[in-house]
């Protein structure tokens, strides 16, 4: 299900919250709204936790993570890093990197098995994101924009890339993330997707601005239609039987 | 060769892929568009966004009935046709709000002349939402008031109603300056902001609407005649609460006497007349006498030492020679000249010491080339010549000649007539020349000062040919206290032993002379083609009195029909003058137009 919400009346959604498969990172607002609505969809499944990155709310640019692990700024502090560590799944390997490029959410863009990234990040933050998150690396922009995390957001299930974006280069990109991918806007109209909607394989929130028409691609390109997690794993479980009879 | 070898493999390493422009979604109706910075359909942006906001779209004009102009604040009144170029932009402009929008396209749609409405359709691009610009056309309605504008409001309460007077003397005895002033007033235009223009006693009156146009005119009489003035106001009346004063105000001009517009405090017309009542109402009424030099050209003059010195000791005794906003002097003996500008003149001012009316004609019996002495400043537009010269009213009673030198060389043949002073005989009265006679200056016995052409002028008039092919257009002038008081007027025409109008008449053809004989005046002044003149029977009497005359006076000068001017009147145009001479009142009737 592909929700709306707003971060005290802004529509950037994807600034103040990260939503990956295995947890949730939202900002410490002065009001408790956007954390309740994540918490209400999410809190069944999984963690849903506040906290600041290096003393800023703009967590969901600050940080990058998947199922597999976290990565924040070398500018976060100890006390947060402490907190990260102590609320997330043992699972979640929560790593702080040093790059130079800090605000990680915009440089860098994944699922839970392929990353896509800033074409300038270091060599060493390269090896980090694939051993930590677990995933293949490609240096790429999107439709000529370095920031590969603001003017994209996909899954395992799908993904949407800023309206700009051609052809070819949506051919290319879904052939490396093995996922379908559409070009879209979110808030009514604004390309900058990543920044506007966190998704994962069976949830979406994306600003209040959102149209019905965008909240129906994001739904179709997600596949979030009738997705639950119960669903994945009863679609998990029936294709284990089929494997096992 | 070898580029021709390096080229493809350049190309080929600057491989550009093909790039398809995809389809996204429009946020709102969710038809597939192509990617723009809204990301909108153009059907949805405009129902988001209206660029035409906070322009206005009601605009009350105001317009004159009786002249059919309309108000272009603050104090502007613009003519303008319905439908023309000129009123639709003046109706762009009067609507607020459009800088914010750049305009492309506007027209008029079209409605009742009687409905007071104009409709104007206007089309501007916007830059909306994240710098997508957006075109939109929208309709002005403009709602015509009728509001009558300063001038009509005084063309029909008191046409003559003035708040500036500009009195133009010039104390002598003829009136050729102001018969030369009329025409530069008449080619520069200078009187069309005069309400009423009035003759009086050796000048005219201008009278203005405002302060502003009087100075205008007094500056313009600043750069054609050597001129003073002073300038004089009176209280109307005045408002306490207000600290408004009203006043009349004065310039008084004087034209140099060597040919003097002089100005003073002479009558009032109340301004306020015809104006509601009941309010407080602020006029400065101007005087301005304005003084003209009483020099004029073929002036004698007798320089003060000091002058003569600072003029590189000319003189003393010198001949004007031109009259513009300086004047000229030439020395005839020595062919010297010396320009003395306004101020200087008026620092100095000369009297003339013998004027046109003294002038003596003369028989040229003898001319010979004489080469001028004193190394410099002669113009070459005169010659040095040693005339031998008998006066007409001694011919034929006794044998006197005279011997002079004179500057007219270049025109004088033996057996023409020129006109001179007769100082020789002359009872001179005048200070300076009694100093310069006391220093050994010895006076001539004659100083020629032009040529004369009247004795060939009577005869061709005696054949009958027309005298002139030209004939030059005259302000509308109302007779002043000169009319007012003709007993008074005339009792000093018989002194003279001719009446005013005889007086005037004769200044005038002797102006209009001048202007045949110098082609440097005539160029300062338009000329128009006579229509009444008839060039085949002038040639016809022409040729008639050659065979009976002499061909000698074949050198009277004439102005060239090139030189002519084709008049408004043939054109079709001259209502407004015909209508001036009759209503006696130019000015006004141009701002009737």
């Amino acid at each position: 299900m592909a929700s709306r919400c707003g971060f005290e009346n802004s529509n950037d959604v994807g600034v103040f919250a990260n939503l990956t498969n295995a947890y949730c990172i939202t900002a410490l607002g002065a009001a408790e709204n956007f954390y309740s609505v994540f918490e209400a969809e999410l809190a069944d499944h999984i963690p849903v936790i506040k906290t600041s990155v290096a003393g800023t709310r703009l967590v969901g640019r600050m940080t990058v993570g998947n199922r597999n692990g976290l990565l924040l700024p070398n500018t976060t502090t100890d006390q947060e890093l402490m907190h990260i560590r102590n609320s997330l799944p043992d699972e979640v390997v929560v790593q702080r990197i040093d790059e130079r490029l800090s605000a990680l959410g915009n440089c860098i863009a994944c699922n839970d098995y392929v990353a896509l990234i800033h074409p300038d990040i270091d060599k060493e933050t390269e090896e980090i994101v694939a051993d930590v998150l677990g995933v293949e690396v490609f240096r790429q922009t999107i439709a000529g924009n370095v920031l590969v995390g603001s003017y994209c957001k996909f899954t395992n299930q799908g993904g949407l890339v800023a309206p700009q974006t051609t052809v070819e280069d949506l051919d290319e990109l879904s052939s490396l993330l093995q996922v379908p991918l559409v070009a879209g806007t979110v808030n009514r109209g604004s390309d900058v997707i990543g920044a506007g909607m966190v998704a994962n394989d069976w949830s979406a929130f994306c600003g209040l601005d959102t149209t019905s028409t965008e909240l129906s691609v994001i739904e179709s390109v997600f596949k979030l239609r009738d997705s639950q997690p119960s669903k994945i794993v009863g679609e998990m479980r029936a294709s284990l039987i089929d494997s096992m009879i | 060769m070898e580029p021709a070898m390096f080229a493809p493999v350049a190309g080929a390493q600057t491989f550009v892929p093909h790039q398809t422009q995809g389809h996204v979604l429009c946020c709102l109706c969710g038809t597939a568009i192509a990617p723009n910075p809204t990301n909108m359909c153009v059907n949805c942006i405009r129902t988001q966004v209206d660029i035409t906001e906070g322009i206005q779209k009601q605009v009350t004009v105001l317009w004159c009935k009786s002249c059919g102009r309309y108000l272009q604040p603050p104090k502007h009144w613009l003519k303008a046709d319905l439908e023309s170029k000129e009123l639709l932009t003046f109706c762009i402009k009067r609507v607020r709000g459009l800088q914010k929008v750049k305009l492309v396209d506007a027209a008029f749609i079209w409605t009742e002349p009687h409905s007071m409405r104009l409709k104007a359709k206007l089309t501007v691009q916007g830059e909306v939402l994240n710098g997508a610009i957006l075109q939109q056309s929208f309709v002005v309605e403009y709602v015509v008031e009728r509001h009558m504008c300063p001038t009509c409001n005084r063309q029909n309460a008191n046409p003559n109603s003035w708040v500036a007077c500009v009195q133009t003397r010039q104390h002598v005895a003829h009136k050729r300056t102001f018969f030369f002033l009329e025409q530069l007033i008449l080619k520069h235009g200078a009187d069309d902001a005069c309400v009423n223009i009035k003759e009086m006693h050796e000048g005219v009156d201008f009278y203005f609407a405002n302060r502003a146009h009087a100075v205008k005119f007094i500056d313009f009489l600043q750069t054609v005649v050597p001129i003073r003035y002073r300038h004089d106001k009176q209280l109307v009346s005045h408002d306490v609460h207000t600290s408004n004063y009203n006043y009349k105000y004065t310039f008084s001009v004087e034209v140099a006497p060597l040919c003097k517009v002089r100005a003073g405090i002479d009558s009032l017309i109340p301004a306020a007349a015809g104006l509601p009542s009941g309010r407080y109402y602020t006029f400065r009424i101007h005087f301005s006498v304005v003084e003209v030099a009483p020099l004029c050209k073929d002036d004698l003059v007798c320089l003060p030492a000091k002058l003569a010195a600072s003029l590189g000791n000319i003189g003393p005794l010198v001949l004007v020679t031109r009259v513009t906003n300086a004047i000229t002097l030439t020395d005839p003996l020595t062919l010297r000249q010396a320009v003395l500008e306004a101020n200087a003149y008026w620092r100095t001012p000369l009297k003339p010491m013998m004027g046109s009316r003294q002038l003596t004609e003369f028989y040229v019996l003898d001319a010979e080339a004489a080469v001028p002495q004193g190394g410099y400043g002669h113009s070459g537009k005169w010659a040095l010549a040693s005339c031998e010269v008998a006066r007409a009213a001694d011919f034929g009673s006794n044998d006197r000649t005279l011997f002079t030198r004179t500057h007219l060389g270049h025109l004088l043949h033996p057996g023409d007539t020129a006109v001179g002073y007769d100082v020789g005989n002359a009872n001179l009265v005048d200070p300076e020349l009694e100093k310069a006679v006391h220093k050994g200056l010895t006076l001539p016995d004659v100083i020629l000062v032009r040529k004369s052409y009247e004795e060939k002028r009577r005869r061709r008039r005696q054949r009958g040919q027309q005298a002139r092919a030209w004939r030059i257009k005259r302000m509308a002038v109302d007779a002043g206290e000169e009319e007012a008081a003709p007993a008074a007027a005339e009792g000093r025409g018989r002194g003279r032993g001719a009446t005013t109008a005889e007086q005037e008449e004769a200044d005038m053809e002797r102006f209009l002379q001048e202007l045949e004989e110098d082609p440097e005046m005539r160029a300062r002044v338009a000329l128009y083609k006579d229509p009444h003149f008839d060039p085949a029977a002038a040639a016809a009497a022409a040729q008639a009195g050659m065979g009976e005359s002499d061909e000698e006076d074949g050198d009277v000068p004439q102005v060239p029909l090139e030189e002519l001017l084709d008049d408004l009147a043939a054109l079709g145009l001259d209502e407004g003058e015909e209508d001036g001479e009759q209503g006696g009142d130019d000015g006004s009737e141009d701002m009737m137009e």
